[in-house]
């Protein structure tokens, strides 16, 4: 649009600062994914920031003992590699050395003097070499190494395979979808049938109904648990049923939801040519006709607007799940798992990180995948208040 | 066959009064057509008469039965809107075949009915898309055979014709045309803000103004005797001109009217005398423009004018052409 | 794990099922009551007419219904618990009112959400703004704004988690593991606990917030800053106006409304916060806000229904100019139909 209005002075500057923008934006959810896939002691140990560069780690071993000796034009040699054994890791050994106030002090593939006119030498690939003038006995045989190898990222998704089947984030996946699923059409039904009375049926009180939704778009919801609560309790009991049922956390979800729907689809609704309406009357085609098959097809893109939000709304949603939903694992949602999760397991952050990525990888696939709707969704309704 | 009959129509938005005191007695199988500036109500008429407006009071009657309470869809009216309200999600098949499918046809005789339409206007090939992908002139002819499909007993158009360009606009006049010579028994009632629409297609013409009918009859009769200064000056292009003074007295008449082609030049002075101020030369025509003591005159000479600009022009009314307006606007 | 998915596939099918049915069977109902189809008689016409007085009602009552038991009830049920004791039996007039306008940790939480109200939404809007007006000119715009944008698809719970982790901290001399505590070690300083700081931790929630709702902004604003007609800029620039006084003199005045839409809309926001100091902190450390504190009235400790229902009406309070301002702007975009 105003290229020509160059508020920088240079379009380098400009792309840099816009990098740097997004470079903090990214920047916690991207420590976020990367610490997931960590070893949970590495993330206890470092930054997620170094994961992606090798890091140095000290380690020790013995060597072969005598009874690996080889005798050769009368010097005796004991021939392995560091990296064997039990507690091995694989890398690149950087330096070595026999003492442990000095563990880096020959650099890797330096032949080091050892007592008793022995040399070492260990290479970068872990090999070693320890050579004597004389035969090896078990005094002398079989020494301690220390070694500093650098080890290349390592990354595992043995968080996920613990949270998704020993923490219960499987099951609440599913809780979540339980919920989500009806929540979000429901409504959407709902608030079609009313937008399209309310934009083209005649009807009494139309004006004053339309205000009324209006206003309910900013009444906060913590207000309503409590009256609810006491009716769904009342509800419970009168009918003999449990008073957290999943109906019940779709109704709620659903009336919550129905201002912000009704205002976003009547707005589109009524957008629509009158043409084509009347022409649909003249054809012989009753309300529920014409929304069936002329109304409904056309507003495909502002239900899909709003099926977006909704959706998102309700995955991402605490409030609602713990007041109406019970705690057991049967009931319990993603995102009140992840906050009982905070709670019992504040410190485990490979179980946390796993679980935090479990819970939004679903709406940030909705929402790369349909931004367009989500987008044109919120410049519609940009009134609705959270 | 039937015939619309409308006995002291009234319509009012609030204290907005559209239409007032509107009787009008439209045959069987006539083309009517309903011409006016904007905002005189035309188009509110025609859709009291489609039931998409209820009448504040009056009668209205399609077939000799008084349809006041009777909905659009029981009237047995069909209507071509402005914007041909294409379902755009819909094939032409099925924008024909809807209003079928709604009165629970069953689907081998939609079938037969929408491809014996879709032959008589040419569309056959074009059944299975959908309306964009149509030109202009298409798209007007798959809304003309909804109309059609449905046997409708009258056909109600709103201004059809106003999304065209020029060139199509005169095909589909001629379409349109031809649609009733083929349909002669079906009532067509026309709305247009264009009076050469209206001249060109009418059986008979009705023309409005701020909610009243101001005359009715065919299109030579409103051109040749226009009841009144307003007709007088709506019907015919270039417009007529209104002379007041001197040459109107002589005559009795408030106005007198005459139209562009029936001025004669004189050599002497006459009552009518002023300056050429500009000329427009169509080739088959010239218009004059006269700056005369009662007003600009059109003069039209047919081919080219021997006349300069700037040269004075002595003007000659043909007596038996000049119109006679009262004070009252009315012909005398 | 099998039925389970069995038992909400059902569940999901039987929720979805009789929403479905109740349209299709009460307008199937309709016209087999009121028959008026292939018949052209007088009554047809007149079933016609019934039909027409009673589907509305049909297609609106579900969603009357819903309204009424889902918030008109509840603000009606919530301003007579406000006059009412803990319980809600006994009239105690202005009482509640009475004891928040005393209450310490009342006045913290209002002190909290003015400082909230000040801060995020003008953020917001700014960081939108200047984020809406560089992006405009790269070719690789979109993709930048939909990376700002993405936050707000990520639910509170899960930024608490994502931030806890940007304030993770280690006793000193230990490596820090979050970016915050490192970067301040990194250059010398002390490793903090971010959120347990007095009065500054308010910050550090609020940055969530922030970081969450700038791609919002981000967004309508970059909508509207493309509406701008090109050619008054053009004039501009021929009339000798700088960037800046293009921008501060033709653009934002042009795209005045839909700052002020931003604004609001952040605002009404910020007055429900809840989410992120429940999850963040649970309203230690003084970072208790209003809705906060109405939740643990209502839902902790007991329970005292008449105080949280007070505090939850000086929530609907402060939020009700923005109700009125909102029907204003609906009614005026209705009579420019």
């Amino acid at each position: 649009m105003f290229k020509k209005f160059s508020l920088e002075p240079s379009r380098i500057a400009l792309n840099l600062a816009v990098l740097l923008i997004i470079g903090l934006w990214t920047f916690p959810t991207a420590g976020l994914l990367i610490s997931s896939l960590r070893d949970k002691n590495d993330i206890a140990a470092s930054g997620w920031w170094t994961a992606l560069s090798s890091a140095n780690v000290n380690k020790k071993t013995h060597l072969k003992d005598m009874a690996d000796q080889v005798e050769k034009d009368g010097k005796f040699t004991i021939s392995g590699n560091v990296f064997e054994g039990a507690d091995a890791v694989s890398g690149k050994v950087s330096a070595f050395g026999t003492k442990v106030q000095a563990p880096g002090e020959n650099a890797a593939g330096a032949n080091a003097a050892l007592d008793g006119g022995q040399s070492l030498v260990v290479n970068p690939d872990g090999s070693y070499v320890l050579s004597s003038p004389t035969a090896f006995t078990a005094d002398n045989s079989g020494i301690r190494v220390f070694y500093i190898s650098s080890q290349p990222p390592r990354f595992t998704l043995e968080n996920y395979q613990t949270v998704l089947f020993s923490e219960g984030i499987g099951r609440s996946f599913i809780n979540s979808l339980t919920v989500t699923i009806p929540a979000t059409i429901i409504p959407i039904l709902i608030a079609a049938f009313a937008a399209y009375a309310l934009a083209w049926m005649k009807l009494p009180f139309r004006g004053l109904i339309i205000a009324i939704i209006v206003g309910l778009l900013v009444v906060p919801l913590q207000m309503s648990l409590i009256p609810l609560l006491k009716l769904y309790n009342a509800a419970g009991t009168f009918m003999g049923v449990p008073s957290k049922t999943y109906l019940g956390v779709w109704l709620a979800h659903t009336g919550f939801g129905l201002p912000f729907a009704i205002y976003l689809l009547r707005s589109y609704i009524a957008g629509l040519p009158k043409d084509l309406i009347e022409s649909a009357q003249i054809d012989g085609a009753n309300d529920f006709k014409i929304f069936r098959r002329v109304v409904l097809p056309l507003c495909f893109p502002a239900l899909a607007s709003f099926a977006i939000f909704q959706f998102l709304w309700v995955w991402n949603d605490l409030l609602v799940a713990i007041v109406f939903l019970g705690s057991g694992p049967d009931q319990l949602v993603l995102t009140g798992k992840l906050n009982a999760l905070l709670g019992s397991r504040g410190g485990n952050w490979e179980i946390l990180t796993a679980s935090a990525f479990v819970t939004i990888i679903v709406p940030l696939t909705v929402f790369f995948s349909l931004q367009r709707y989500f987008v044109r969704g919120l410049l519609a309704g940009s009134v609705k208040g959270g | 066959m039937a015939n619309i009959k409308l006995t002291n129509i009234n319509k009012s938005y609030g204290s907005h009064h559209i239409i007032k005191d509107v009787s009008l007695d439209i045959k069987s199988g006539e083309f009517i057509v309903f011409v006016g500036p904007s905002g005189c109500g035309k188009s509110t008429l025609l859709r009291s008469i489609s039931g998409l407006d209820q009448v504040s009071s009056g009668t209205m009657e399609i077939d000799n039965a008084v349809v006041n309470d009777v909905p659009p869809s029981k009237r047995g009216i069909a209507m071509v809107f402005q914007s041909y309200a294409l379902y755009p999600h819909m094939s032409v098949f099925e924008n024909i075949g809807f209003a079928l499918e709604n009165q629970g046809l069953p689907r081998a005789e939609i079938k037969k009915k929408v491809e014996a339409v879709g032959e008589m206007l040419q569309l056959t090939t074009y059944l299975t898309r959908l309306p964009k992908a149509l030109s202009g002139g298409q798209r007007q002819r798959v809304a003309i055979g909804r109309a059609i499909v449905r046997g409708a007993k009258v056909f109600l158009f709103d201004e059809p014709l106003s999304n065209l360009d020029a060139a199509l606009r005169v095909q589909m006049r001629m379409e349109i045309a031809k649609l009733k010579r083929d349909l002669p028994n079906t009532t067509m009632v026309y709305v247009t803000h264009d009076q050469v629409e209206a001249m060109t297609m009418a059986d008979r013409i009705v023309v409005l103004q701020a909610g009243r009918v101001m005359q009715v009859g065919t299109p030579m009769e409103l051109y040749e005797n226009p009841n009144s200064v307003f007709v007088a000056g709506f019907i015919g292009s270039p417009k007529m001109n209104f002379i007041t003074g001197k040459p109107a007295d002589k005559l009795k008449a408030k106005t007198i009217g005459v139209r562009p082609e029936h001025f004669e030049f004189s050599k002497t002075a006459t009552d009518i005398s002023g300056t050429l101020d500009y000329t427009e030369v169509l080739g088959s025509d010239s218009f004059l423009y006269v700056s005369t003591p009662t007003g600009m005159l059109t003069v039209r000479e047919p081919g080219r004018t021997q006349y300069k600009t700037g040269q004075k022009l002595h003007l000659k009314p043909i007596a038996e052409h000049v119109h006679r307006f009262g004070p009252d606007d009315n012909r005398l | 794990m099998t039925a389970q998915i069995l038992y909400a596939f059902f569940t999901v099918l039987l929720g979805v099922g009789g929403c479905f049915g109740y349209f299709y069977g009460s307008n199937w109902l309709l016209d087999r009551t009121f028959p008026a189809n292939a018949n052209n008689d007088a009554s047809a016409v007149r079933n016609l007419r019934i039909q027409a007085n009673i589907r509305p009602w049909l297609f609106l009552g579900p969603a009357l219904l819903l309204l009424s038991v889902y918030l008109i009830f509840p603000v009606i049920q919530t301003v007579y618990l406000s006059f009412h004791d803990r319980a809600g039996d006994k009239y105690v007039g202005l009482a509640n009112y009475k004891w928040a306008f005393y209450d310490d940790q009342f006045r913290l939480s209002i002190f909290n959400n003015i400082l909230w109200l000040a801060v995020v939404p003008a953020l917001c809007t700014l960081m939108g703004l200047i984020i809406a007006v560089l992006t405009d000119r790269l070719w690789w715009g979109n993709l930048a704004k939909s990376l700002i944008f993405m936050p707000l698809a990520i639910s509170f719970v899960g930024a608490s988690v994502i931030w806890k982790f940007v304030y993770d901290y280690r006793g000193e001399g230990q490596q820090q593991i979050g970016i915050l505590n490192a970067i301040v070690t990194y250059f010398g300083g002390d490793p903090q606990v971010w959120i347990a700081l007095p009065f500054w931790n308010n910050f550090f929630l609020m940055a969530i917030l922030v970081w969450i709702q700038t791609g919002f902004a981000t967004v309508i604003l970059a909508a509207a800053l493309r509406g701008i007609p090109e050619d008054t800029l053009e004039a501009a620039t021929i009339d000798g106006a700088g960037p800046f006084k293009i921008f501060f003199r033709i653009m934002v005045p042009q795209i005045y409304g839909t700052i002020l839409v931003v604004w609001t809309t952040i605002t009404v926001l910020v007055l429900k916060i809840f989410d992120i100091v429940l999850t963040m902190t649970n309203s230690q450390w003084d970072t208790s806000v209003l809705a906060n504190l109405m939740f643990d009235w209502m839902f902790r400790g007991g329970g005292d229904f008449g105080r949280g229902a007070a505090i939850a009406i000086v929530i609907m309070v402060a939020v009700l100019p923005i109700m009125i301002w909102n029907i204003r702007q609906a009614n005026a975009e209705q009579k420019g139909h």
